[in-house]
């Protein structure tokens, strides 16, 4: 702990209301209150107001208190495990091939001499498709006939055609293939970002004292790209925890719920009966997952701490 | 400009300049005296032409009632979509649910009370008074007027019929039919011959067609008590047959994530020559998917064994929940222009029949009748010479469905059911293996639990 220099006590000026006033702090105030007043109004209103209905039963016309029904509802809905199972096998498919990926292609981009922009441009890109377009591109990609894109693309090499999406073991991987090429971009750009910020003179050092290139990518890289790759890991368990998108455009949580998640769930709680969804269970099972992840949040922060303080 | 008075004025005028900006968007129904009404046009997407002759009858229709401003809103009912709206208020002043739904929205006080309006209009008698009942909640009050009944029938693609050496004037007429053409058809051409709804609830809605063909029921009451029997002789016996044209003769294609929208565009893009839907599709597949009449057959469902017949459904026009007075009156007035009168005004008839072939409309796509059959033959007869939809096209349906038994919807949780039901359909298409009887008793019992919750909550 660095050292401060402690105020005398009799030096300190008495804070009250008035010299709050004097100070600007109306000022300071009238130029926070649209935030305030946004984020009041679209963020903590919801929140709060998801609260409320998750102990209610409501179709917006009649509303009724019933405890913790949707809670217990919820857990007894033998759905709520296929879209827990579902997603805890999206995020580990995405961990696999979608959290190293952009790394792997950040450090070989920040290898290239020339035309490193092109490249970058390029990684970019499928950031730029907007999502709901580039998840019903690669629906008509994933045609399980075999004169679909892929099935055309895997006969050249002379690989049969595979049912992709239609099928319920090759669904889900499927999702994770569009997922990752969506979202992989952002995360590269982000990578190449921090890369900059490595000296230079560490790669030196490394290379003088011997090092090849996987020792620098392990000995020097990685080190000094922790910090970034800790909140990069839990932003994308945070994402992937909640993901909805895909699986709702490209299968529609099918075939058979195999792609069914738990955002897609709550959708259904919500949505599927035109005469009037569950609201209440949706809520609870949202309240649900945002303790899940804040708990998982706060853990991992903990756990990791002394790692990216160190 | 530091001074407190000076601030505080300063939020006066950014909260008076809110207030005014509040003021400019809160809509006003009264503009000049007169009322404005928002209603459900066309399905999102359909062509320009359609929307030209919806824009025509609009026209036509505040020419009449000068003291109404009508203003079209893009509307399709996917179950879906439109609970997210009707929670978020959104809905037009009138819209449209299928009968499955209007009952249920009726008695939970989400739509107007329009008894009195609808009592006033001078054909009110002349409904079919069973039919009518679905547009009423329990006390009998009135919250819609029903329109366009359809009845399931088999669309198929006249085209590919023959281009796979089928004659299209002779439709298959038994199960065994349908699954020999449409392996004819998938060997000759590579495409599905025949392909069943799988997602977005009309998994369900198929399914259950299917099984009232083999007369089958999803759900059967007794005195107050419904049971869910989805796991009867008839539903397996339809999904076998399913099975065996997926694992046996390969002839349902490659996409089995096929909803509405999706198995028109299905159709419509010539990748399966037959599909089982609502007789009245053909408006759609023209409007949206490019489906050419000339080309599109309807046959009969083929229907066998007792107590058989063929699902029937239709929508019921509805008005907001939030509409006034003077609006419950105009969108009455609306309903009644738009939906009705065409059946009951040889000069409305001709309009609105002249206005579609204009734009390039089907004319004459299959309906059943609202009032009784002799008016819907009247009504035909007087726009015979617009009708552009072949008569000999759609006869193998037109000329057999009054001589089939109507069966309505199942009654009980009627979307949930459906739901459920999409997942057993992918599973028998999805998996050789696929364990019908144990997937069907795991709809009874999911079903059955939300008609027991509804019954001990009374």
């Amino acid at each position: 702990m660095t050292a401060t220099t402690a105020i005398p006590a009799h030096r300190r000026r008495k804070r009250t209301p008035m010299t709050w006033l004097r100070g600007g702090g109306l000022w300071n105030l009238l130029f926070l209150l649209p935030m305030l007043i946004v984020f009041g109004v679209f963020s903590w209103g919801p929140i709060v107001e998801s609260v409320v209905m998750s102990v209610q039963k409501t179709n917006f016309v009649t509303t009724s208190f019933v405890g913790i029904d949707n809670f217990v509802a919820v857990f007894n809905d033998p759905q709520l495990a296929t879209a827990v199972t579902n997603t805890a096998w999206f995020a580990l498919l995405a961990l696999i091939f979608g959290y190293p990926l952009p790394l792997i292609v950040a450090v070989l981009m920040s290898e290239v001499r020339r035309r490193r922009g092109l490249f970058s441009a390029l990684a970019y890109l499928p950031v730029v498709v907007p999502p709901v377009v580039a998840a019903l591109l690669w629906k008509r990609f994933f045609d399980a006939s075999p004169h679909g894109v892929f099935n055309t693309i895997i006969g050249w090499v002379g690989i049969p055609p595979q049912p992709w999406i239609q099928s319920a073991s090759s669904a889900m991987p499927s999702i994770v293939l569009e997922a990752t090429w969506a979202a992989a971009g952002g995360t590269i750009i982000i990578y190449l970002a921090a890369l900059t910020s490595v000296a230079p003179e560490l790669y030196d050092a490394a290379e003088v004292d011997g090092a090849g290139i996987w020792q620098k990518i392990w000995h020097v890289t990685l080190p000094q790209l922790r910090g970034v790759l800790l909140v990069t890991f839990i932003l994308q368990i945070i994402g992937t925890a909640q993901v909805f998108l895909e699986p709702f455009l490209i299968t529609g949580g099918g075939p058979v719920n195999s792609t069914l998640t738990i955002l897609q769930l709550i959708y259904r709680y919500a949505f599927t009966n035109s005469i009037g969804g569950d609201y209440g269970k949706a809520t609870a099972l949202s309240i649900m997952l945002a303790l899940v992840l804040a708990a998982f949040s706060f853990v991992y922060f903990r756990v990791t701490r002394a790692w990216s303080e160190n | 400009m530091k001074s407190p008075g000076k601030v505080a004025a300063f939020a006066v005028a950014a909260l008076a300049g809110v207030g005014l900006l509040t003021g400019c968007s809160s809509g006003s129904s009264d503009a000049n005296g007169k009322v404005a009404i928002t209603v459900a046009s066309l399905i999102p997407g359909s062509s320009p032409d359609a929307f030209k002759a919806f824009n025509q009858h609009i026209k036509d229709f505040e020419k009449a009632n000068p003291d109404i401003l009508v203003k079209p809103v893009e509307y399709q009912w996917t179950g879906p979509t439109f609970s997210a709206q009707l929670a978020a208020g959104t809905l037009p002043d009138v819209f449209n649910v299928p009968f499955t739904d209007s009952k249920s929205l009726a008695n939970a006080g989400q739509l107007a009370d329009i008894t009195s309006n609808v009592k006033q209009l001078s054909y009110y008698d002349k409904f079919n008074k069973s039919l009518l009942q679905v547009a009423e909640n329990d006390k009998g009050d009135i919250f819609g007027i029903p329109y366009g009944p359809y009845a399931y029938g088999l669309s198929y693609n006249r085209a590919l019929f023959t281009k796979a050496g089928l004659d299209p004037n002779k439709p298959p007429t038994t199960w065994d039919e349908v699954r020999a053409d449409a392996k004819t058809i998938s060997d000759k051409l590579g495409i599905a011959g025949f392909m069943e709804f799988t997602s977005g609830n009309t998994g369900g809605w198929g399914l259950t067609e299917m099984t009232y063909a083999r007369g089958g029921r999803m759900e059967t009451t007794s005195g107050s008590k419904t049971t869910v029997t989805a796991d009867n002789p008839q539903t397996v016996d339809a999904l076998k047959f399913l099975q065996q044209m997926r694992w046996t003769d390969n002839s349902l294609g490659s996409n089995f994530l096929l909803d509405w929208s999706g198995m028109n565009q299905y159709f419509g893009s010539g990748q399966t020559a037959m599909f089982p839907s609502g007789s009245d599709v053909l408006t759609s597949l023209v409007q949206q998917d490019g489906v050419k009449a000339s080309d599109y057959g309807l046959a009969l469902i083929p229907t066998s064994g007792a107590n058989s017949g063929v699902l029937s459904g239709g929508n019921v026009a509805v008005v907001s929940v939030g509409a006034s007075a003077a609006e419950k009156a105009a969108s009455v007035k609306w309903i009644d222009s738009y939906y009705m009168q065409k059946l009951l005004d040889k000069s409305a008839a001709v309009t609105d029949a002249k206005s579609l072939v204009a734009n390039k409309q089907p004319v004459g796509v299959p309906q059943l009748p609202i009032f009784d059959k002799a008016q819907l033959d009247t009504s035909l007869g007087w726009i015979d010479s617009y009708i552009n939809v072949p008569k000999s096209n759609v006869a193998p349906f037109q000329d057999g469905i009054f001589t089939q038994t109507i069966i309505p919807e199942p009654a009980k949780h009627t979307q949930e059911l459906y739901g459920a039901l999409d997942t057993v359909v992918q599973a028998v298409l999805t998996d050789k293996n696929a364990d019908i009887p144990t997937l069907l008793k795991g709809v009874d019992t999911q079903i059955q639990a939300l008609i027991d919750a509804d019954a001990a909550k009374k």
